[in-house]
């Protein structure tokens, strides 16, 4: 029977405090690593534990510290990408709000291991509750030593600092935070030079996700072999995969009857998640499709619920990968042109506008779906719009970020998954037109260019 | 005769030192325009052109490269003022799926403003939001620092009741 670590302190009164932190065992690992373990050490360990980030990348913790320059003079600093905005993630947000020094801790120890001397905390402006407990707890432990000058006592010295974003999805991509931080417009950078060898302000740095970082305090304290005997482990047959080790929070949300976050190994299928934790769907319906992982994911269908959510299963499925595991349900009365509109207003308004294929393919992608909605859509739109989706993004190398890839995925997987669904549509709503190959003209009231989703509001 | 040119600034001392209070944690001057902005969008309600001014020379920074950051965030205000309270209502997929939609367009029609506008008595701005992270608690909308959950019509109906009330 798993038995939750991360969620292991959320449940007791005044979670939040250094005093109930600590009674509960909080910061014993901390002060143990610092007394016995060198940056070298704590580094190895990570890496072999084969943690993969949780943000939604899922790459290699312990690989990207390793790309550090050895013998570079300082600073090196340490990202907490705290932006957590991907729909159907809210999971950074409860450890946040009821177990803020859980983070910390996995920050000071992962700012060890590296080297780092500062740590941005980049918090999300919409997560006020986490802002005042996080702000609390490192008030709390600069004042009991925890922070600062000579951590514990110890040669290390580690400041932590919140600095707050502003309602910006593509600052959950590394660069585009760093960009952020560093006080200009959000775009993406082109990679290589890697953070690690030239990040904030120029210097070597590490962007690490909330949970990632409290994972990194559970590998230390209960050991390596602990964390690799949860999940899913290597594939025998592909000497590159590093398997889907550890625990994961699970996001589940949408039309079931317990949404919540909750923990299990990773590996779990999309239908336990539902079942188990989620109480199945609601008012006694059925799935018809769910996102695996956070909406820029894609969807599975209701023959694809044995998925296992690690970091491979999802991916054979035909979706973008595991991401956020943020799990949302969506019943057989709900409309997948709805879904698809929605999507693709939230990528069209959240591109940061640098690259051509996104900026233009996500802009086009909207108004032909809201197009479509209106009953004005053509059978052709569908491979105009499935064209649009597989050339834009890093996958197709088209961009500098994969939000293009996350704005890609939910069209490819809505219309390949669910093509009779619109067609049906399309054919019911424009009879006259749907056949119609030609170009036809632009709505007449089309909002052109949408810049903010309050335009997008109809009243 | 001495001419002396009067210039009336917008940012009060209190403003100026709440950003100066940030430069420490920063290598960069620049690096401290996100938290400029917030302060300034905070007390003031909005960033306006005179504000992006006098941000450039506290920060030095051309005006332009804070009016580059400051236009790429949609979130701040730059025309006018917002209204005492902001309601962030969202409209991303989770929310979708459990009727939010309709529930802004409720909203709004009980304020009589569209999305993105300020009632008349400067009470209220409401804007559409993406996805806010609390999608176990969907519908969800933001107001001010408080999060409102699991909205209905009820409970949007007590919103905008209690609005009156201060």
């Amino acid at each position: 029977m798993y038995q939750p670590v991360l969620l292991a302190n959320i449940e007791k009164d005044n979670s939040h405090t250094l005093a109930v932190y600590e009674a509960g065992g909080g910061y014993r690992t901390l002060r143990r690593v610092l007394k016995g373990m060198s940056p070298a050490d704590v580094a190895a360990a990570v890496q072999s534990s084969n943690l993969r980030g949780r943000g939604g990348a899922g790459f290699p913790t312990g690989l990207k510290w390793s790309f550090l320059p050895k013998d570079r003079p300082g600073p090196i600093y340490l990202c907490v990408n705290a932006d957590e905005s991907e729909p159907g993630t809210f999971c950074n947000r409860v450890l946040m709000e009821l177990d803020p020094h859980q983070v910390i801790e996995g920050t000071i120890l992962s700012g060890y291991a590296t080297r780092a001397s500062t740590a941005y905390i980049y918090l999300r402006y919409e997560y006020p509750l986490s802002l005042r407990r996080l702000q609390q707890a490192i008030d709390e432990c600069y004042r009991a030593g925890l922070l600062g000058k000579h951590v514990l006592g110890s040669e290390y010295s580690l400041d932590v600092y919140i600095h707050r974003g502003a309602a910006a999805y593509v600052c959950g991509e590394e660069t585009g935070l760093i960009e952020s931080l560093e006080g200009k417009r959000a775009w993406p950078r082109i990679k290589p030079p890697f953070p690690a060898v030239e990040g904030l302000f120029r210097k070597p740095t590490v962007v690490n996700n909330v949970e990632t970082l409290a994972c990194v305090v559970h590998i230390l304290d209960r050991g390596v072999d602990w964390f690799r005997s949860i999940g899913t482990p290597p594939d025998p047959h592909d000497p590159r995969d590093p398997g889907s080790f550890g625990p994961k929070l699970y996001c589940l949300s949408g039309h079931v009857s317990r949404p919540g976050c909750y923990e299990g190994p990773l590996g779990l299928t999309c239908r336990d998640v539902i079942e188990e934790f989620g109480g199945g769907v609601w008012k006694g319906r059925k799935a018809k499709a769910v996102v695996p992982g956070g909406l820029s994911t894609g969807l599975l269908t209701a023959g694809e619920l044995d998925t296992r959510l690690d970091f491979t299963g999802p991916v054979q499925a035909g979706c973008l990968g595991l991401g956020t595991a943020g799990v949302i349900v969506l019943d057989e009365t709900y409309s997948m042109i709805d879904f698809l509109h929605n999507s693709c207003r939230f990528f069209a308004h959240e591109s940061c506008g640098q690259c051509t294929p996104c900026r233009e393919g996500t802009q086009w992608a909207l108004e032909m779906v809201e197009r479509i909605k209106a009953g004005r859509g053509r059978l052709r739109d569908l491979d105009l719009l499935l064209e649009i989706a597989d050339t834009i993004g890093i996958i197709p190398g088209t961009t500098i970020c994969g939000l293009a890839d996350g704005a890609a995925w939910p069209i490819k997987n809505a219309i390949r998954k669910f093509r009779d669904e619109f067609e049906d549509y399309i054919r019911r709503t424009n009879p006259a037109g749907y056949g119609v190959t030609e170009p036809v003209p632009a709505m007449g009231e089309v909002v052109s260019r949408q810049y903010s989703v309050d335009s997008s509001v109809h009243i | 005769m001495n001419h002396v040119a009067t210039h009336r600034q917008i940012l009060s001392s209190e403003i100026v030192d709440a950003i100066r209070a940030r430069f420490p944690r920063y290598p960069t001057r620049q690096a401290a325009l996100l938290p400029a902005l917030h302060v300034v969008n905070e007390r003031l309600g909005y960033v306006p052109p005179e504000a992006v001014v006098e941000i450039a020379e506290l920060l030095e920074l051309a005006p332009a490269e804070v009016q580059d950051t400051l236009s790429f965030y949609g979130f701040f205000a730059q025309d006018q003022p917002q209204g005492r309270t902001t309601v962030w209502f969202c409209q991303s997929c989770s929310c979708a799926a459990r009727g939010s939609e309709g529930l802004l367009v409720y909203l709004c029609k009980k304020l009589g403003i569209r999305p993105g506008q300020t009632t008349p008595d400067r009470r209220v701005t409401v804007r559409a939001a993406e996805c806010l992270g609390a999608c176990d608690s969907a519908p969800a909308m933001l107001v001010d620092d408080v999060l409102h959950k699991d909205l209905t019509g009820e409970k949007i109906d007590r919103f905008v009741e209690s609005l009156k009330g201060e």
